[in-house]
């Protein structure tokens, strides 16, 4: 849904390497997550526990809530106020968790 | 548990100054803030943005260096990525921070937290592809990114041209601009044009953006009724009236933009006395002249108080500073009065523009009335429709709605829906905005894990009725 501009600098963008439901994928070291997904095109980002209705980042800036993900384990972490690290572990949140089914950091 | 004499939480331009102006006078000061380096929205990764989009932002953004250094060399105990969730009544500020809660208490307590974008409900706004305009201007500012496809603009308001223009200049497809601030606001705002040219600039940067636009030929419109996004699963399109004509446009991304507004999330958990701001279309806290809150220990500053901008926000931030020193005993009534001048006298003139782009970009009276299907609550999916039907049932006030529908009770607590729940209820009662209310906000003010709640030490909480008991103690583990 985004494209990266171009610079004329790009050694200085440190890229480094994602996991989306299982999927590497570039991004660059301490940009949002949020927006490392948005520039992979992960839209829908998630689908909501009340009616599964599709739904992607509309603030960016911590108060929508709508860019929930799990990172490394932990369920529902806001993608735009969690800076990318290397190598971090993400999944896409599809619907409601039923019951019996834990979040990684309980596995 | 570290006790400092002020804490301000906000790291935007009136918390950094805020807290420099306490540091500076030799208090011990420390500033929280939830993003891992100071700026604020406004200066969003000042410090570390994209060599490619520094000429894009432009010096207005890069002026939030003058700041961040200034930071970088004071006395300022400085915490980053820190998400306050709660104030107790005595001060004592527990928040999270690497999935870890902490606490430090304060002696003053400054807010600096600044501003939100007012929510935009319209059929289709929770389709992927809707974005606010500010968070568009985020991706360039965090990610160097912009929109792959193809862009309309939808609302109004000095960001809404700032970002057309930034978009464009980074090569962005923008397909046109619909204009939803009625016409005869521009008739009314002249009255206030006068003042508005005594403002430093803003009228020739305004001009500026529109011309760059036009030059750009992005197409112009203008509705008076809510545009309709198009898309199931992610935008395909708009449609809307323009001259009475339904036009249809072909985007992949729609960006909203009706202003900003205080982001009150954290003055109404403190149960600070608010006023609904007629001008603004908006509630903001009451202060005194000098920032003060109707909690003697809380000042306020910057957005958070009620838009100004980013330059008054810097000069709000010297004045609550000062307070804070005032009310601890390190200035005299005299001595502050001599020292607010400066910062006063700047805010004021920062303050010239206000009426004039108030009233010239009034929020249309559709975004507070939308249709029975739009959803208003974006978390618990609940629509217009259903918080009028609940209004003809007898609720009076949001926090009954709450009850019958969860709404304002998802993730976001309320922070989307809050706006528009009240105005909504307030149409259908006949009854005012003041009398109507607002959510009771209560702690967790972000969500927090269980675990690092539960390892968390557990003061009396400010957001909780107060317990009868006279000898409880507030510092029990």
């Amino acid at each position: 849904m985004f494209k990266l501009i171009e610079s004329d600098a790009p050694q200085r963008r440190r890229i480094c390497e994602i996991f989306v439901d299982g999927e590497p994928c570039q991004a660059m070291i301490g940009e949002p997550l949020a927006a490392a997904l948005l520039k992979a095109n992960c839209v829908p980002m998630r689908y909501t526990p009340v009616s599964g209705a599709p739904r992607a980042p509309l603030c960016m800036m911590g108060v929508c809530f709508e860019c929930l993900v799990e990172v490394d384990g932990t369920p529902n972490v806001q993608a735009c106020a969690t800076p990318v690290r290397e190598g971090m572990h993400v999944r896409l949140i599809h619907g409601a968790r039923s019951i019996g089914q834990l979040g990684g950091a309980a596995q | 548990m570290s006790t400092f004499d002020v804490v301000v939480i906000g790291a935007g331009p009136s918390g950094i100054t805020a807290a420099l102006t306490a540091a500076n006078r030799g208090l011990r000061t420390a500033l929280i803030d939830e993003q891992l380096s100071p700026g604020g929205q406004i200066y969003r990764n000042v410090d570390a943005v994209d060599n490619g989009m520094q000429t894009i932002l432009g010096p207005e953004y890069l002026h939030g260096r003058t700041l961040t250094t200034r930071l970088q060399h004071s006395t300022v105990t400085r915490i980053q990525g820190a998400s306050v969730w709660q104030i107790s009544d005595d001060l004592e500020i527990a928040y999270l921070q690497a999935g870890v809660s902490k606490t430090l208490s304060a002696r003053h307590l400054i807010l600096a937290t600044g501003a939100m974008e007012r929510p935009s409900p319209m059929p289709g706004w929770t389709l992927p592809g809707v974005m606010n305009a500010g968070a568009a201007q985020i991706m360039m500012k965090t990610a160097a990114a912009v929109p792959s496809g193809d862009v309309v603009l939808v609302g109004d308001g000095p960001l809404l041209l700032l970002v057309g223009k930034q978009l464009l200049d980074a090569g962005a497809s923008i397909k046109g601009l619909i204009q939803t601030s009625p016409i005869a606001q521009a008739g009314k705002a002249m009255r206030h044009l006068p003042k508005a040219l005594l403002a430093p600039g803003y009228l020739i940067k305004g001009l500026r953006l529109l011309t760059h636009l036009r030059a750009g030929r992005v197409p112009f419109f203008r509705t008076d009724e809510a545009v309709n996004i198009l898309g199931s699963d992610r935008v395909r399109g708009v449609s809307f009236i323009h001259k009475g004509q339904r036009i249809e446009l072909t985007v992949d991304t729609v960006l909203l933009h009706h202003g900003v507004i205080p982001n009150v999330q954290i003055t109404r958990m403190l149960r600070l006395e608010h006023r609904w701001d007629v001008d603004q279309q908006t509630w903001k806290p009451c202060c005194d002249g000098h920032g003060r809150s109707s909690n003697p220990s809380i000042t306020i500053c910057g957005d958070g108080a009620g838009i100004a901008g980013a330059l008054a926000a810097e000069a709000s931030g010297a004045i609550a500073g000062l307070d804070a020193c005032f009310a601890l005993g390190n200035l005299s009534e005299g001595e502050r009065q001599k020292l607010v001048r400066r910062p006063a006298r700047a805010h004021r003139r920062q303050l010239r523009i206000r009426p004039f782009l108030d009233t010239l970009y009034r929020a249309p009276e559709w975004l507070s009335a939308p249709l029975d299907e739009t959803v208003v609550c974006r978390c618990e999916e609940v629509t217009a429709g259903q918080i009028r039907e609940m209004a003809r049932l007898g609720c009076k006030g949001p926090n009954q709605t709450k009850f019958f529908s969860r709404s304002g009770m998802g993730p976001c607590q309320g922070r989307m829906c809050g706006l528009t729940v009240s105005s909504i209820l307030a149409a259908e009662n006949g009854v005012s905005i003041e009398e109507t209310g607002y959510y009771r906000i209560r702690p967790p003010l972000k969500p927090i894990p269980l675990l690092a709640l539960s390892q968390a030490r557990v003061a009396r909480s400010a957001g909780t009725e107060r317990n009868s008991q006279p000898n409880e103690d507030p510092t029990h583990e």
